[in-house]
């Protein structure tokens, strides 16, 4: 096959993007933005039933400087924004966020005059994960779909 | 008449302007100027020694004179009796005596209520807001504060300030 077989035996070529992109989504690095109830659900999600070890997401930070993946979980108020805002900012591309829950990706049960409708008004959001709570499948399954948006990316997209 | 009742109409006469007891809940109301001393008194063990104070809430009743009631939830640890002692305030002069002196655990009650409703506790030892952040403008819980006031914070809250 082409240049492998030119090369001997141990080569194998592919493409830059492919190998970073797989590398990346089977080492997700969680940081746990936990607010609420939600949060509560994520505790199952990584325990020993649901084992989010299984696709490679189970190292949680708790510093925003070792991780790449921001979960926020919970209902956010105004009053928490700029801290949200902080450490989204801590945190070194790539990174991606998810959304978990109502609250979340909405503003969910509280419509009122401390709750956020929504983080994506302040931070992107890459995926969205409905429920009140979500359930633990939910959450993985939320974590698979960044996973194909990870394959969808190239290098040359983050810094 | 309950005991609680009995001795404060004793010890306060015409200072208690109304009680209520629904189904053995017994609040009563006492002029706001004597709150600190009614408080005083149900601490004492001739008051029935309420050391514990539960909470401490704001009422909005918007239209009506006065608009505010204060309202003082305490219990007996020696009887397990509770009460509650309700306070009216009026819109055009807002302040209570504050009773932190007496309670501990006022100070942080009487903050949020001074957050959400704006009656200020004259006295207390440190009345800023505790659940709004400090460049919220206006009281929240007020009935014609709007359901949708959302209000922006800049950067985020200290968490001690020195
Ligand atoms: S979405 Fe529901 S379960 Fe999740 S934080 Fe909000 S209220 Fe709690």
């Amino acid at each position: 096959m082409g240049i492998e077989t030119a090369i001997g035996s141990p080569a194998i070529t592919t493409q830059l993007d492919k190998v970073v992109n797989w590398a990346r989504k089977y080492s997700l690095w969680p940081m746990p933005f936990g607010t609420a109830c939600c949060a509560i659900e994520y505790m199952s999600v990584v325990s020993s039933h649901y084992d989010l070890a299984r696709f490679g997401a189970e190292v949680v930070r708790f510093s925003p400087r070792q991780s790449d993946l921001m979960l926020v979980m919970g209902t956010i108020n105004t009053k928490m924004v700029p801290i949200l805002k902080r450490i989204y900012n801590q945190m070194c591309e790539p990174k991606w966020v998810i959304a978990v829950g109502a609250c979340a990706c909405s503003g969910g049960l509280y419509n009122n005059y401390s709750v956020v409708q929504g983080i994506d008004q302040y931070i992107p959001v890459d995926v969205y994960v409905p429920g009140c709570p979500p359930t633990p499948e939910g959450i993985i399954h939320g974590v698979l779909k960044l996973w194909e948006k990870i394959e969808k990316e190239s290098v040359k997209d983050w810094k | 008449m309950s005991d609680i009742e009995q001795s404060l109409r004793e010890k306060f006469a015409e200072d208690v302007m109304a009680v209520s007891d629904f189904r053995g809940d017994l609040a009563i109301t006492v002029r706001r100027e004597r709150i600190a001393d009614v408080g005083a008194f149900l601490l004492s063990p001739e008051g029935g020694a309420f050391a514990m104070m539960l909470d401490i809430c704001g009422v909005d009743y918007l239209g009506r004179e006065p608009r505010f009631e204060v309202v003082y939830h305490l219990m007996s640890l020696e009887t397990k009796e509770r009460v509650r002692i309700k306070a009216q305030v009026s819109e055009g002069d807002p302040t209570v005596p504050t009773v932190t002196h007496l309670w501990k655990a006022a100070n942080w009650f009487e903050r949020e209520v001074y957050d959400l409703f704006g009656i200020t506790f004259s006295g207390h030892p440190d009345l800023r807001r505790i659940l709004t952040h400090d460049e919220f403008v206006g009281h929240a819980l007020r009935k014609d504060y709007p359901l949708d006031g959302r209000q922006e914070l800049s950067r985020p809250t200290p968490f001690a300030e020195e």
